[in-house]
């Protein structure tokens, strides 16, 4: 759809790199429109995870996570709509964190589901993706969503001791969904935390499961409408020859599309049409404030939440293309931080069958600076980040 | 709540896709499975709940009316499928 | 039967800011086809919207121009469809939660009567670009030039019941508009569109009958035309035992036809939601107040003044407070020569037939108030007749000079010379003795015929009403 484009503006995230003296090595595959958790869906063909190639990197930004894990670049950007920096970075073994919802300006980023829309950094370390948040975060005027607040120097409170930190694990992260292996090894983190003198209670967070339905209803609405500006007449691919208005329009979408963004256009055109509005998009959005409440609930009594980024880790490529569902469940939690528009951080933790495992991180509204001191304190005590594939 | 052929048939039109009849079938399926799971949602009691458009519950910030736009029509045309005397071309427009 | 004509209006107004609705881009009018069409006005991807300040006060100044209620909480809504001018594959409105809420709008009817049209809503929305027709091998050209112009949307109750009631409220809301200054009103710019929602039903019936929307109307003669031929069309219908369809029309003012819209019949379901990209507008009752000290006189206010201390009539009051520039050109005019009345009579008259025939703005007029002013003066203390005014006005149009020195360069200045009028008297008298003794035996109409052989042998300089009086002396002498 806009393999010829030429973008005629630069995003607020890569100029302010770019003004900061970054140096673009190029750009990664991920799935198409940031539709998926494999980058399987590309239109240039699906990424292989370095640490085995016959798996997945994960997804949507699957192309800058391996670009990280393999070496390729000491950094990458990501988008992540429903967990698409953290659930790649969790499965190449690397650091990803998705900023609060308007810590770092949309403005440049395809949207996708424009008020779950994060740009973030994905680096080896914490310390690494601190010094690219310190270039990105922060107000920018052309995007209404960006927040008007100030930023702070997220480097300087790294080497702060994690004394007295009060992590909180909700239960319903550690259900029957999540792998043994995984689980064994998050609780080797805790402890890890735990031996850096921070205090663990079990938390809940009830409606972790309908984050699912909430996000797949909420995320296709917006993006139908939003890649409803694909037709061919201003920018992009246009099909040959169009016979009439409505042709150009369906020919050039339906040959412009890939399957996974098809059938999501189609779900959320559905969920937004005349009788289902109510039973769909607003109730979604209901469901939205109430798991932001159950956050707010527990961030009340602990300062982060932390729990597995994924149930399982990487799967092979092909696994799950034919049921969408069953790859819809993979997010399971990660689809919520973006519900309530928290941050979130994956970074590495362990290996199961020789396949990294993440540790998901998720803090308060704009406390980004605690999430990557708290990453940078474990990765001071533990190597798991500094583990390469063979590539 | 579940989608027959034709539902997913009007879908498309007003989503402007084609649907091919031999992947009619196939996207019956995948929409209704994704809609039996958005059905969970009818279970859950939200009476009295405000929707939440934008998570920080954020209201607008204003523009200043002052024009900070020049003219950059020919670098915005490049990328056009087809443009002529500046205009974009389209099939004829019929009202 | 007796039918009863329901109209109701939904009026575009397109809001006089620098800048468009959601970007820097200007909205000034006429430039080259999308060289005021930013990357935002194409709906690139990755591109976001902001909302700009100034259409923001312009909206809540209408609201308070027409005593609604001002949304304190308004959000932006995503309107899907498709169509080449739209962008984004979406308009940007609002419907649940607008600017402006419940108002009115009081109009003059021909009868005297003062009634009041209430305003549902007014909310704001983004206008679409133009689709050219012109022919580009079989292709239609698009112009977004005009897309993102932030536009109100006025939407009325159906509370006109005559094309004349409609005609009559669209000319007040246009006065309304420029008044405030949130509109050029530049119709001819489409500065202000109409659509028009139009059902007839037996005389007595309370219930509404299924109406038709003409839509696009950019004047307001296009506006009474198409209404009288759809109020025909749907009479001829249900006369003929048939049925009216609810449908979108178009009129065409160059044939005078109208016919439906192919296009737009197909079922749309625009699936509104809140714009993601823009956040809840919230405004508190400073703000509101803050622009409310900023509004002009309204034009009810006007109207009001002009007969309480001119001593205007309800009509002549209305006609020349319609526009603002015509307003002030009436006041400055009476402030020099001192009679409201003369004022009144020669803005609507003389002037106005002026500016018609030239096709001119009142603010283009090559005579100023103080020209007129003097001119006017000159008919209060009898230098010249009301007639030779208009001789010497037709001299002032074409550049001649003031008043003052029309009437020396031609000698116009009223002959109130008492000896020099009794000569031409006399002389009258004497050519038409006949018809004098008639008159004098009591044939009274004769006494016009006398009247007028006087003003013309005076070349129209003599003072009439010192001609009658000295014509009676004679009858009597």
């Amino acid at each position: 759809m806009l393999d010829n484009f030429i973008a005629p503006y630069e995003s607020t995230a890569t100029q302010r790199l770019k003004d900061a003296g970054f140096v673009t090595l190029g750009k990664t595959n991920l799935d198409e429109f940031a539709m998926g958790s494999s980058t399987e869906t590309s239109y240039y063909g699906a990424t292989r995870n370095p640490w085995n190639t016959d798996a997945v990197p994960g997804g949507s930004s699957g192309g800058s996570a391996v670009a990280v894990a393999a070496g390729m670049a000491p950094a990458a950007l990501g988008t992540d709509t429903g967990g698409s920096i953290r659930q790649p970075a969790a499965f190449c073994g690397i650091t990803g964190l998705k900023p609060t919802y308007g810590r770092v300006s949309r403005w440049g980023m395809v949207a996708f589901g424009s008020s779950l829309d994060q740009g973030g950094p994905m680096t080896q370390t914490a310390e690494d993706a601190a010094m690219i948040m310190n270039t990105i975060a922060g107000f920018d005027p052309r995007d209404s969503t960006s927040m008007d607040q100030p930023t702070v120097d997220y480097t300087a409170t790294l080497d702060q001791p994690l004394n007295g930190l009060k992590i909180g694990l909700p239960k319903e992260y550690f259900g029957e969904a999540l792998d043994d292996g995984i689980r064994q090894a998050i609780m080797e983190a805790v402890k890890q935390f735990e031996s850096l003198g921070a205090t663990v209670k079990e938390i809940s967070l009830p409606r972790t499961e309908l984050s699912i339905p909430a996000y797949y209803i909420i995320a296709p609405a917006e993006a139908s409408t939003n890649l409803s500006r694909f037709d061919g007449v201003k920018f992009g691919y246009r099909c040959d020859n169009p016979t009439d208005l409505m042709d150009m329009y369906t020919r050039t979408r339906s040959e412009g599309f890939g399957a996974e963004v098809k059938r999501r256009i189609m779900v959320g055109t559905y969920a937004l049409s005349a009788g289902y509005y109510d039973a769909y998009y607003r109730k979604a959005q209901q469901l939205r404030r109430l798991i932001k409440q159950d956050f707010q609930a527990a961030l009340a009594d602990v300062d982060v939440i932390m729990g597995p980024a994924t149930p399982s880790t990487a799967w092979n490529i092909g696994e799950k293309t034919q049921d969408p569902v069953a790859m819809y469940m993979e997010d399971i939690y990660t689809l919520s931080v973006n519900l309530a528009g928290l941050p979130g951080m994956s970074i590495p933790c362990g290996f199961k069958d020789g396949m990294p495992v993440g540790l998901q991180v998720i803090g308060n509204y704009f406390d980004e600076a605690r999430l990557l001191n708290i990453g940078h304190q474990f990765q001071r005590a533990t190597d798991w980040h500094s583990r390469k594939p063979n590539v | 709540m579940s989608l027959d052929r034709s539902q997913v048939e009007t879908v498309a039109k007003l989503a402007r896709l084609k649907v091919e009849d031999q992947e009619l079938d196939n996207y019956v399926n995948s929409l209704n499975s994704i809609l039996d799971l958005a059905d969970q949602l009818q279970a859950v009691d939200t009476e009295g709940v405000e929707p939440l458009a934008n998570p920080l519950d954020a209201t607008a910030r204003l523009r200043p009316d002052t024009v900070t736009e020049t003219n950059q029509r020919e670098k915005l045309q490049k990328n056009a499928p087809q443009a002529e005397a500046g205009l974009f071309l389209v099939p004829k427009v019929i009202d | 039967m007796q039918w009863e004509t329901v109209i109701g209006l939904e009026v575009h107004v397109q809001l006089s800011t620098n800048t468009k609705i959601f970007s820097g881009s200007s909205t000034a009018f006429g430039a080259e086809p999308n060289t005021q069409a930013n990357a935002v006005d194409l709906g690139l991807p990755g591109v976001l919207p902001v909302f700009n300040e100034g259409a923001l006060k312009k909206a809540v100044a209408f609201g308070l121009a027409i005593d609604a209620d001002i949304g304190k909480r308004s959000f932006f809504e995503r309107k899907n469809y498709f169509y080449p001018d739209l962008p984004k594959g979406y308009q940007t409105t609002q419907l649940e939660a607008p600017i402006v809420g419940p108002g009115h709008v009081d109009i003059l009817l021909d009868d005297g009567e003062t009634k009041r049209v209430r305003i549902h809503h007014a909310h704001l929305e983004e206008d679409a670009g133009k689709s050219l027709h012109e022919d580009f091998h079989g292709m239609s050209g698009i112009d977004l030039n005009r897309a993102g112009t932030p536009l109100i949307e006025i939407v009325t109750e159906p509370d006109m019941r005559s094309s004349a009631e409609a005609v009559a409220f669209a000319k007040k809301l246009h006065t309304i508009v420029t008044a405030i200054g949130i509109c050029d009103g530049d119709m001819s710019q489409g500065s202000m569109r109409f659509d028009v929602n139009v059902s007839i039903r037996p005389k007595g019936s309370d219930t509404l009958g299924t109406r038709t929307e003409t839509k696009n109307l950019n004047s307001f003669r296009f506006m009474e035309e198409a209404i009288k031929l759809e109020v025909e069309r749907q009479i001829d219908v249900l006369e003929d035992g048939g049925e009216i369809i609810q449908e979108t029309r178009l009129y065409n003012g160059d044939t005078k036809t109208a016919r439906s819209m192919r296009s737009k019949e197909e079922a749309n379901d625009y699936r509104y939601f809140p714009c993601p990209d823009l956040l809840p507008v919230v405004i508190d009752d400073d703000y509101i107040n803050s622009i409310r000290s900023t509004l002009p006189e309204l034009p009810d206010a006007k109207i009001e003044r002009f007969i309480d201390s001119y001593g205007l009539t309800q009509y002549d009051a209305s006609v020349l407070s319609a526009t603002a520039a015509m307003a002030d050109y009436f006041e400055q005019t009476t402030k020099i020569c001192g009679d409201a009345k003369l004022a009144a009579n020669w803005c609507m008259g003389e002037l106005s037939k002026f500016l018609n025939q030239q096709e001119i703005d009142i603010a283009d007029c090559p005579i100023s108030p103080n020209d007129l002013g003097q001119l006017l003066a000159r008919i209060k203390d009898d230098t010249i007749s009301g007639k030779i005014a208009k001789t010497v006005f037709q001299a002032m149009t074409n550049g001649e000079g003031s008043a003052d020195e029309i009437i020396d360069a031609k000698g116009l200045k009223q002959v109130t010379d008492t000896g020099a009028i009794e000569a031409m008297v006399d002389e009258v008298i004497a050519a038409n003795q006949g018809q004098f003794e008639e008159l004098k035996s009591g044939k009274d109409k004769l006494i016009g015929f006398f009247v007028g052989q006087v003003m013309k042998a005076s070349k129209g300089q003599a003072n009439p009403g010192q001609v009658n009086k000295i014509l009676k002396q004679k009858m009597q002498d």
